[in-house]
């Protein structure tokens, strides 16, 4: 009887995982198809990012150490996210988590708001996304990534408040490693953007 | 009692291989950020040199993130995650070269249009 309860708890448990997986792995192909997304968005400012019409061009519009700040700052916070995960996952250490989560979100929110205020400062010179192709497809693009780190962030925060509730289940486990996945993506995505507007702009 | 020791023992060893990861692709990643962004400011190649190292150096910092932060090798078993992502990325490559190809060539056809007094509109009267 005993051993069969056992037998029984332990299906529970690698049913439980195998759900886990599998909902890790459907996030997974969601991922993909946003990089399909980003990809088109890429395509779009390639084909575009000379359309100036007589306006300013790359070179003339972004502060270099500007956008290398917000560079580090999105590096740095997919860093701190990733322990946070490693607290999560090997070491149930429901306080590191919570820091380490709290810093992440510091760090978004401090990325976002360097995002908007550079928006703004275009805006306000001028150089809004009606002004040229160029201008239509930087805005898209790098819009269209604000818009993603924003939605992490409040995801970020609900979860952060289910790990204060709930502590690390295996739910709330295995929902931290499916916004990890998610918040490192966006890592990858701004690495590109960096590379394709920014410093190739720059040159 | 000293197997529960060992589980938590290896959970904590996988714990600090998993934070080793991190540092690791987060070092390197700093630096495949700074290399091309002092490379870039300072005008230190030519443009076409430039832009090869600069879009190698962010292939590698993909790759590093991949590995690193994504951990995309470590997922044994069927690797799913694996061919879907090479799926993903093979696709977002025919869309990008084929989006600039096309378009240039468009272009440029458009040019030659302009410049041939056989397509151009002059004369044209709408019906």
């Amino acid at each position: 009887m005993t051993t069969e309860i056992l037998h029984h708890s332990e299906d529970a448990h690698e049913l439980h995982h195998n759900k886990e997986a599998k909902a890790l792995f459907g996030f997974w192909v969601y991922i993909m198809s946003d990089i399909l997304l980003f990809g088109s968005l890429f395509a779009v400012y390639a084909v575009l990012h000379n359309n100036t019409f007589g306006g300013p061009s790359a070179k003339d519009l972004f502060s270099m150490p500007f956008v290398l700040i917000e560079t580090l700052i999105l590096l740095t916070s997919s860093f701190t996210y990733g322990l946070a995960s490693v607290y999560a996952r090997h070491h149930d250490r429901k306080d590191m988590v919570v820091f380490w989560m709290m810093v992440t979100m510091f760090l978004g929110v401090a990325f976002v708001t360097m995002e908007i205020s550079e928006f703004a400062k275009l805006f306000s010179e001028g150089h809004s996304w009606q002004a040229s192709g160029f201008l239509s497809s930087f805005f898209t693009l790098v819009g269209t990534h604000g818009v993603h780190v924003t939605l992490g962030l409040v995801w970020m925060g609900g979860l952060l408040a289910q790990v204060l509730k709930y502590g690390l289940t295996q739910t709330t486990v295995g929902k931290i490693s499916t916004l990890g996945l998610f918040w490192h993506f966006l890592d990858i995505v701004w690495i590109f953007i960096f590379t394709f507007v920014y410093l190739m702009g720059a040159l | 009692m000293t197997n529960d020791f060992k589980v938590i023992d290896e959970q904590f060893e996988a714990g600090r291989n998993a934070i080793n990861s991190y540092v690791i692709g987060f070092v390197l990643s700093i630096a495949l950020t700074l290399i091309p962004y002092v490379m870039v400011v300072n005008h230190m190649l030519s443009v076409q040199t430039a832009v090869v190292s600069v879009v190698g150096i962010a292939l590698a910092q993909l790759l590093v993130q991949v590995i690193f932060f994504l951990h995309l090798s470590r997922k044994s078993k069927p690797e799913w995650n694996l061919i879907v992502f090479i799926y993903t990325i093979l696709m977002v490559v025919f869309l990008v070269i084929g989006s600039i190809w096309i378009m240039n060539n468009l272009k440029y056809n458009m040019n030659m249009a302009d410049a041939s007094p056989l397509n151009s509109n002059e004369g044209y009267i709408p019906q």
